[in-house]
């Protein structure tokens, strides 16, 4: 039961935060809009449908969302959505060297800030 | 004569043109980020609430067989509350994909986070919650996340 739990979570955090970080990388080819008017955007989410990356995203996004949903039904809530605020951790290096993005120490410090953030939160609804 | 010469405008360097528009172009750029991230924030935990509201309606599921399951669905599909929520998540993910186009992605997941204390506000406010006292530390560790996120600029990269 605990390898299984481990292996949902380790889903959760990969997969999940993994999939988000292809969608973005999908996003980021297809490039800035700069034009916000309902025909520029559904030819910007046409292109987005062209990308590999978005398709990939989406599929690890499902594998970590029903990743989530078995981890809920062996674990509690109170600690399922507290473990997975790692997530914004896992994300920020995968910014840093699946995106190169420059997280900077005071970006590293405000998704610190927020981890723990929604740690709490979460905690204190019990 | 010589007054009815045209004189070639001044070029204008690149640095200067660059030193004009980098400051416009950043605050361009944040508003426009700011905007979005606002969006999701709020479309985010509205769309939860609408989200139980109309499961609320709907019931909880009583049999597992296929016509009751069918049955489920349908009922919760004709239930006005569970297609504002969709229209919302809509807009939440619309507001998502467009705003990493431009903006890191380590640069929006923190921010996204505001939801998180937004709905613990509006559950305060509207539902009249109880909320800890943990949990409001969580909601100002949060905000102050965020806000040292924000003082960060949102794009370090160049189109992939």
């Amino acid at each position: 039961m605990i390898i299984t739990g481990v292996i949902f979570y380790l889903f959760i955090l990969l997969s999940g935060t993994g999939g988000e970080m292809c969608v973005s990388r999908a996003m980021k080819i297809v490039g800035e809009v700069t034009d916000f008017r309902p025909r520029s955007i559904a030819r910007v989410f046409i292109r987005a449908m062209k990308v590999p990356w978005i398709w990939i995203g989406v599929a690890m996004m499902a594998l970590g969302f029903f990743s989530l949903l078995g981890l809920l039904s062996i674990a509690n809530v109170s600690f399922v959505f507290p473990a997975s605020a790692l997530s914004y951790v896992v994300g920020a290096l995968g910014g840093k060297f699946f995106l190169g993005e420059n997280v900077t120490k005071q970006r590293w410090a405000g998704v610190l800030l927020v981890a723990l953030g929604v740690v709490l939160v979460v905690v204190g609804r019990g | 004569m010589s007054n009815l010469v045209c004189e070639p405008e001044e070029t204008v360097s690149d640095e200067a043109i660059r030193a004009f528009e980098h400051p416009r172009r950043t605050v361009h750029l944040r508003v426009k980020t700011y905007i979005l991230i606002m969006l999701m924030v709020l479309l985010s935990p509205v769309s939860n609430i609408l989200l139980k509201k109309g499961m609320d309606q709907v019931g909880p599921m009583v049999s597992w067989t296929p016509s009751r399951v069918v049955a489920f669905f349908v009922h919760a599909f004709s239930t006005g509350a569970i297609w504002l929520a969709i229209c919302c998540l809509m807009g939440f993910f619309v507001s998502y994909l467009l705003v990493l186009t431009w903006a890191d992605y380590t640069f929006v997941q923190p921010s996204a986070a505001l939801s998180n204390g937004l709905t613990a506000v509006l559950a305060f406010f509207i539902l009249h919650e109880y909320i800890s006292p943990i949990r409001w530390v969580g909601i100002l560790l949060i905000c102050s996340g965020v806000f040292v996120v924000g003082r960060t600029p949102p794009q370090t990269t160049e189109q992939l």
